[in-house]
């Protein structure tokens, strides 16, 4: 039991240093004097960071990836809460296997999606733009919106929506006022981790942008040009304190769906 | 019970309900009157929350009608029924206060706004949660929840309340306080009352009519007392307090009144209505409770009928005390309660007893 507990301990640490030691590595070099990305490093300097303000390709790149962050997301969980509901609240035939090709989009390489979709809007004639990345993404997000909102709806006592219709509310009236606001946190968490999906997700972006490149296909861009590797850890320092920031969230309104569950029971 | 106003509030012809192979419901036809205090009693899954569900309309009736004042409702939603129900865990909306929970139905009236809040206060004081308006759901207890179920139920006046097992999850003593709450508010308010309960004790306690259920059938309706006094079938009678049975046959029947022996008691003669079924089919399965029969020990000349027993088995419970004992000539084990008040016996394990009876302390199925 004693020596089990001690090389849990090592594990952890082992598995920590291993995970966040490169992400640590970001921010050294992003202070770095060096315009050279090795040790030994140089003096302390904002440099970098000052050079960002004045990229305006990184800033419309910024832009681009916000604009489809917040609508993709918005869009999937609209999606993720129609399909959640119906598959936590009805039965119909093909429930299960039609199930899992919604969720499929999740281990499908996004690399075949991004080809795949690519291939349609050619066929289709469609211009690339941001709208085809949204709509890229929104097939990405839709999965897992589905799968956060379906056991946000799993969690809800039937009774507490038969007890709405009890007391003369109709169907549509006790979702707006009963249904939503109590899977309200999940709703919060959905939309979150699609924002953070569409953030960083490069591959369909890639395919699908045009010539409207979105942050991470910005930043790969960049690899091209040593000169610019200084900039690239910055925008990495940056990125990681918001994801800390957005991750912090989710995980908030995650356990606020745990206590409504809780106080359900009780 | 008004007397006055016996009109069925509730008609149910012929209801059957399955779900899958499984006839929760299996032709029940009852009526329920206007301002009555009417009890489902029955083991779980006899039916009884299912025949809740299909009055509230949560549940559609394979066959059969429901009629709500004198109305066929299968066809109406239960958001236009003129029912409310109180649930078994009270599905208080979490995310409102006390007041908006009982709001919550009178929104889809339309009451002015000062209308409604005098509602709710008149509704609060009548519940006994005054003060309470703001307080959050989850800050509730057990006993203000169910407090604030009935409320937002009552608030809309409806013409049948049903409740749904709702005394179960409260503890024992709270549990007998809102027994005999519920019942005065019943009264005051006069609304029919349909509860539903596995509890004998609570149906016996606080109804004015009660319906035994098994197996998706009703198998007797009856006043309290007299479903107590004279079961008409032999699982009702065990379900409802306990009772020992003993074969008897049939002897002769007489303008009503049947003659029946069995090896234990002897020759008894049982009364019109102390008997139920055809008597002149068989054999006559001969029922009496714990409580009726008397154990005395020692020569007394005063007692007539009289079957002497060894005590297997004393239980102290309180206000009684139960015996269970061996009958010495048949090898049978007969169940007596005696009132703990009443009498002061020296009795141990082992002791030779004699357990008398009077005869109209039997009833007869056969």
């Amino acid at each position: 039991m004693g020596s089990d507990a001690k090389y849990l301990r090592l594990f952890v640490i082992i598995s920590l240093v291993f995970f966040y030691l490169p992400a640590l590595l970001l921010p050294i070099f992003a202070f770095n004097e060096s315009q050279v990305i090795a040790f030994p490093i140089g003096g302390f300097s904002l440099r970098w960071f000052k050079a960002l303000l004045l990229e305006t390709t990184l800033h419309q790149a910024l832009g681009n990836s916000l604009y489809i962050a917040v609508v993709s997301s918005i869009l999937g969980t609209f999606l993720g809460v129609l399909t959640a509901r119906a598959y936590s609240r009805y039965d119909f035939s093909g429930k299960k296997a039609s199930l899992s090709f919604i969720l499929t989009p999740l281990v499908i390489p996004e690399l075949i999606i991004g080809v795949a979709l690519l291939i349609v809007l050619i066929q289709l004639g469609l211009p690339l733009n941001l709208y085809t990345v949204i709509l890229g993404h929104t097939l990405l997000i839709m999965p897992f919106s589905t799968l956060v909102m379906m056991s946000a709806f799993n969690n809800l006592d039937r009774s507490i929506e038969e007890a709405s219709l009890d007391l003369g509310e109709t169907s549509i009236g006790t979702f707006r006022r009963i249904i939503l606001p109590m899977v309200s946190p999940g709703l919060i968490a959905s939309f979150i981790i699609g924002f953070t999906i569409s953030l960083d997700e490069f591959m369909i972006a890639f395919f699908l942008s045009g010539t409207q490149p979105t942050l991470p296909v910005y930043i790969w861009a960049q690899f091209r040009f040593p000169v610019k590797l200084p900039g690239v850890m910055a925008l990495g320092t940056l990125l990681i304190l918001f994801s800390l920031l957005l991750l912090s969230l989710s995980e908030y309104f995650r356990r606020q769906i745990l206590k409504s569950k809780i106080t359900e029971v009780i | 019970m008004n007397e006055q106003d016996n009109k069925p509030i509730v008609q149910l012809r012929k209801i059957k309900k399955s779900f899958g192979n499984i006839k929760a419901v299996n032709g029940v036809t009852l009526d329920i009157k206007k301002g009555e205090f009417f009890s489902l009693l029955g083991p779980s899954g006899c039916g009884k929350t299912t025949l809740l569900r299909l009055i509230a309309g949560f549940e559609k009736p394979d066959s059969g009608e429901i009629l709500i004042d004198g109305n066929e409702v299968a066809s109406i939603e239960p958001n236009l029924r003129p029912t409310n129900m109180v649930f078994q865990n009270y599905a208080i909306f979490p995310h409102l206060n006390v007041e908006e929970n009982i709001g919550y139905g009178l929104i889809q009236k339309k009451y002015v706004e000062k209308e409604k809040v005098k509602m709710v206060n008149e509704i609060l004081e009548l519940v006994g949660l005054g003060g309470l308006h703001k307080r959050v759901a989850s800050a509730l207890s057990g006993g203000q929840r169910q407090r604030v179920a009935l409320a937002r139920a009552l608030i809309l006046k409806p013409k049948v309340l049903l409740l749904d097992e709702p005394l179960s999850a409260l503890d024992k003593k709270l549990r007998e306080q809102m027994q005999s709450e519920l019942r005065a508010l019943q009264r005051a308010v006069g609304i029919t009352f349909v509860l539903v309960t596995h509890d004998q004790q609570e149906a016996l306690a606080m109804s004015d009519k009660i319906a035994v259920m098994f197996d998706g059938k009703v198998e007797q309706v009856a006043l309290p007392q007299k479903l107590y006094d004279r079961p008409l079938t032999k699982g009702v009678a065990s379900f409802i307090g306990s009772m020992n049975f003993f074969s008897a046959e049939l002897l002769a029947e007489k303008e009503g009144n049947i003659t029946v022996h069995s090896n234990v008691f002897g020759e008894i003669v049982l009364l019109e209505g102390q008997f139920s079924g055809q008597p002149n089919r068989g054999d006559i399965e001969l029922g009496v409770r714990p409580e009726m029969l008397d154990i005395s020990v020692g020569a007394s000349t005063t007692i007539n009928n009289f079957v002497k027993g060894k005590i297997e088995e004393i239980s102290f419970l309180g206000q009684t005390t139960q015996f269970r004992v061996i009958l010495l000539a048949s090898k049978e084990t007969i169940l007596v309660l005696l009132n703990n008040s009443s009498k002061k016996l020296n009795l141990f394990q082992g002791d030779i007893v004699k357990i008398s009876w009077e005869p109209s302390s039997f009833v007869g199925f056969s």
